[in-house]
């Protein structure tokens, strides 16, 4: 099984043969031109460069254009890399990665960026108890104490409080291929995945 | 057509007769159990239909012994056998959520009158 960059195409839901709904992410995923084989004597690392989503040729910059003319895979939105010891199988610039490296029935990880929530409070942030709705109380959604007074005089670093939730990268593991399309390149995997519609999704084998 | 669409249009079943909130329906269910599979019927009025495609579900409501008895079922599930519609309602409401709180005659649905 090698690694895969895909995007996100929405859930949806089957029936198993039992009759069994089965709750699904339909990723479209791949295929990916090896855009470069990094190797430890050139580099100072392993590694190997993977490409996804065909873009216009005046949206890569001249760089990146010049880069990707060597394995002549063509315009490029996403590149990544992956060492090759998550990658399982030998890949040599220009080869494709495609849904078929990917058996049904076996397990991987999904990364993804999870959906931004914007400021959010310490209750859905981290979990937090409310205080009492009634009797006068005035500390409803309040985060409650956050240490003591004239020792040690400071906050401790790595206090929950409230702050920016979500838009993080997230990472799903133990996820369940259930089919694969190859002619639409798609892959279907049990469960929930990191993110919205359309969102950037890389699968790795677990 | 979106990939999803697709995907949801393979499931699709066309054996499934036409039938709305109101009707009265019997629902095949098959059942497994352990190594022997039978068929339960449930009887009883739709009060819902919910979703599109092949996520679609509906509801049927029974009076057993005395106790309201409600099932949900995918409307395309591989586990009916079958479904019949043995009477036709004549209701206002897509969604029948006021037949909870009434029992025996004030539970009755007027039969649809085809002209």
């Amino acid at each position: 099984m090698a690694a895969i960059i895909g995007r996100k195409l929405g859930m949806t839901q089957i029936f198993a043969e039992d009759g069994v709904r089965v709750p699904l992410t339909v990723i479209e995923a791949g295929p990916c031109p090896v855009t470069q084989v990094k190797t430890a004597e050139r580099d100072g690392y392993e590694a190997v460069q993977l490409g996804f989503g065909a873009s216009k040729p005046k949206h890569v910059n001249q760089p990146e254009r010049g880069h990707l003319k060597r394995s002549g895979a063509g315009p490029l939105r996403h590149l990544r890399e992956f060492s090759p010891e998550e990658l399982g199988v030998e890949l040599a610039e220009g080869d494709l990665v495609t849904v078929e490296h990917f058996v049904p029935g076996s397990y991987v990880k999904v990364t993804g960026t999870s959906k931004g929530k914007g400021y959010q409070g310490t209750i859905k942030r981290h979990n937090f108890k409310r205080g009492p709705k009634s009797h006068g109380s005035h500390n409803i959604r309040q985060p409650g104490s956050i240490g003591a007074a004239a020792y040690p005089a400071r906050v401790f670093k790595g206090i929950k409080m409230s702050g920016h939730m979500g838009a993080r990268q997230v990472t799903q593991r133990g996820l369940q291929i259930v089919d694969r399309d190859v002619e639409r390149n798609l892959l279907l995997v049990r469960g929930a995945v990191p993110g919205g519609v359309n969102g950037i999704v890389i699968v790795r084998p677990d | 057509m979106s990939v999803i669409e697709s995907l949801e249009r393979m499931q699709l079943r066309d054996d499934i007769p036409e039938f709305k909130p109101g009707d009265t329906v019997k629902v095949h269910f098959r059942v497994i159990e352990g190594s022997r599979q039978r068929v339960q019927v449930f009887e009883g009025t739709c009060i819902k239909r919910q979703g599109s495609t092949s996520r679609e579900t509906f509801t049927v409501r029974k009076q057993s012994f005395g106790v309201g008895v409600e099932r949900t079922f995918p409307v395309h599930s591989p586990k009916i056998e079958r479904i019949e519609r043995v009477f036709e309602g004549d209701v206002r409401r897509a969604k029948l959520y006021y037949l909870r709180g009434k029992v025996g005659k004030k539970a009755r649905i007027r039969e649809k009158q085809r002209f």
